[in-house]
């Protein structure tokens, strides 16, 4: 898989699955902008990104539509139109419905789910100039599983999906393919914050008996962004290790 | 006046792959020209190209022929 130059936006890239999948990109020869919410986070995706070609963005997913279309016209100006786009920022605020908060369902709302669409809208004008574009938005097994404690973030990815397949029936014509990526249990922070009993039982469930790594779900991204997954659009790519088969 | 008229029909004979021939005043781009609604997004998007000017979503969704987008462009050209 090789990207000649073309420009990939990853949101949420400092670190865990984001991190992994701007690496990827990169070596395979895209110039790739990561973005971080914080300043320190951005200056450490730069440091690793631009040698490659890249660089780090501050950027809060979160900002409105004012601080995207900031963050696209300054891609577009320092490295041209995004060909590329993935929306892997995403946070959890697990709680039991019971004693959900309005604010831990927004949070996840706003920042899992309304930054697709903010930054699939920003991305799609140079895309339908350009006659091509990948669209990849990172769901999880647990938007279509379900999962106990995560009625809020499960509700966003599973609305991922359906986002997705809508846009890919949209801009199909266009030759945008627009797919998902719903990781299983991976190796990161996001699921070492897990109590250790929980995850032992989790790994009892994964058919190849183990956890994911963040590089397993970098590597479908790359494939699906590649020239090679041309004919795939409005699909859910599982790789979760064979802990759900749906 | 002729001179936008002439390069809005440009404009839409090239979005919607029409010949230039068949593109009159009166044609309406989803009636008589074929668009799609997408089509018709993609179109506003290279007036707004062509003539330097933005046209908000309101105004986009009522220019649905060749003679409403020559007279939105000539009223607000930049």
């Amino acid at each position: 898989m090789q990207f000649n130059g073309q420009v990939a936006l990853v949101t949420g890239a400092s670190r865990g699955i984001g991190a992994a999948i701007a690496e990827t990109l990169a070596q395979a020869g895209a110039k790739v902008i990561g973005t971080a919410t914080t300043a320190d986070g951005a200056a450490a995706i730069d440091a690793r990104l631009a040698p490659l070609g890249g660089a780090g963005v501050a950027f809060n997913v979160t900002g409105g539509a004012e601080a995207v279309d900031a963050l696209i016209s300054d891609v577009e100006t320092r490295f041209g139109p995004v060909a590329i786009l993935v929306n892997n920022a995403g946070i959890t605020r697990d709680q039991l419905l019971m004693r959900m908060k309005d604010e831990d369902w927004d949070a996840i709302m706003d920042t899992n789910l309304k930054s697709v669409y903010r930054l699939s809208k920003a991305v799609l004008r140079g895309m339908m100039k350009a006659r091509s574009g990948r669209i990849i938005n990172i769901a999880s097994v647990v938007g279509v599983s379900g999962n106990a404690g995560q009625c809020n973030y499960a509700a966003a990815k599973a609305a991922i999906i359906g986002f997705s397949k809508s846009l890919a029936l949209e801009v199909g014509s266009r030759g945008i393919t627009v797919n998902s990526v719903a990781p299983g249990f991976i190796d990161t922070d996001m699921t070492r914050a897990l109590p250790e009993a929980q995850r032992a039982a989790l790994v009892n469930q994964i058919a190849l008996g183990r956890l994911g790594e963040a590089q397993d779900i970098a590597d479908t991204v790359a494939f699906l962004a590649s020239a090679q997954a041309k004919y795939i659009t409005g699909q859910t790519l599982h790789v979760n290790g064979g802990m759900l088969m749906p | 006046m002729e001179n936008i008229e002439a390069r809005v029909k440009k404009i839409v004979a090239e979005q919607l792959g029409v010949n230039e021939a068949e593109v009159k005043n009166e044609s309406s781009f989803v009636d008589d020209l074929g668009a799609d609604s997408l089509d018709t997004v993609e179109l506003v998007m290279a007036l707004e190209e062509e003539f330097g000017c933005e046209i908000p979503d309101e105004e986009a969704e009522k220019i649905t022929t060749v003679q409403q987008a020559i007279d939105y462009v000539s009223g607000h050209q930049g």
